[in-house]
């Protein structure tokens, strides 16, 4: 056995150990995808109609954007934990995953655009 | 020399937590597009991992600073509803803008905006945040993750600089006044 060879064997153990399967860091990019939605899809409810703007005021001197980011984180950490409960283990299709949730982003930004989100009421 | 309680916590909140959150997301995105070049990977000691972490932290906290005392302690201050009668608008920003066409866009686009697409950003790097902490070691062989961690960390500089932006020049053309004065230097008046 050449010198070089416990490191290399010991570097490869090492590597085992330290692999970790990309399904923990798939959930956290697809729930951000879909924080960032729900964020957008949420103030444009709550700019469009004024009985969810209502439902939304959680804290009156702030008004709807309480509610809108409120639900919104809410829902984000709910979909962050119950994906990373399901693929904390798994290695998942992380390009498919990666997609979603750059067409989720994509979306919440341009529904967070007043001209975009006017847009679409018509207004 | 004197500075009203609001101007003041104003300050706090776009120099200290919305600056400063922006820089620390420009260096995140610069680190993480150089990694994308690195040949070899790049190995700390333990200090360095825990100070890498230290500054991930402090950028998280930094970016939900901003954007909770944005909403919850200036926002109200901003849309405050002035009383009937009231024709000086300077204590009621919102309405300032909006009294004006010159003005109005400020608000219509710009607080519009600003007040929504901010909070894409801590909610962005929180998760580029945890994703580089749990896979610090093991990064390199996730060149998918990689990159969608950088898109979610340029897309967050992006939408914090929006809301800095329009932030500076809200305050520009209607800045949130009032409460009681602080006095820093110089005699009283």
């Amino acid at each position: 056995m050449t010198p070089s060879q416990p490191q290399g064997v010991e570097r490869a153990a090492i590597q085992s150990a330290e692999f970790l399967p990309n399904g923990p860091a798939a959930a956290a990019i697809l729930a951000a995808g879909v924080g960032s939605a729900l964020l957008g899809i949420l103030a444009v409810a709550a700019d469009a109609s004024k009985p969810v703007a209502r439902l939304l005021t959680f804290y009156l001197p702030t008004g709807p954007l309480s509610g809108v980011t409120s639900v919104a984180i809410l829902l984000w950490l709910v979909t962050w934990f119950i994906l990373a409960k399901h693929w904390r283990t798994r290695t998942v299709a992380i390009g498919t995953v990666n997609a979603t949730a750059f067409l989720l982003l994509a979306l919440g930004i341009l529904l967070t655009f007043p001209p975009f989100a006017d847009l679409l009421q018509g207004k | 020399m004197e500075i009203s309680l609001r101007a003041l916590i104003t300050l706090i909140h776009g120099v200290l937590f919305g600056a400063f959150f922006v820089m620390a997301t420009y260096g995140l995105v610069v680190e993480l597009y150089r990694s994308v070049y690195a040949e070899q990977p790049i190995k700390l000691t333990p200090q360095g991992y825990s100070r890498e972490r230290l500054y991930l932290i402090c950028m998280v906290a930094l970016g939900w600073a901003a954007v909770l005392t944005g909403a919850y302690v200036i926002y109200p201050w901003y849309r405050a509803v002035p009383p009937a009668g009231v024709t000086d608008l300077a204590l009621y920003p919102r309405f300032l803008l909006k009294s004006s066409a010159v003005t109005a866009g400020w608000h219509d686009l710009g607080m519009e905006w600003k007040e929504h697409v901010a909070w894409i950003a801590p909610i962005a790097v929180t998760m580029v945040a945890y994703v580089l902490t749990r896979y610090r070691h093991s990064i390199r062989e996730h060149p998918q993750v990689r990159t969608a961690i950088l898109v979610f960390a340029v897309v967050a500089l992006g939408a914090a600089g929006v809301a800095g932006f329009f932030g500076a020049m809200l305050n520009k053309y209607a800045p949130v006044n009032g409460g009681p004065a602080i006095h820093l230097r110089g005699k009283r008046q």
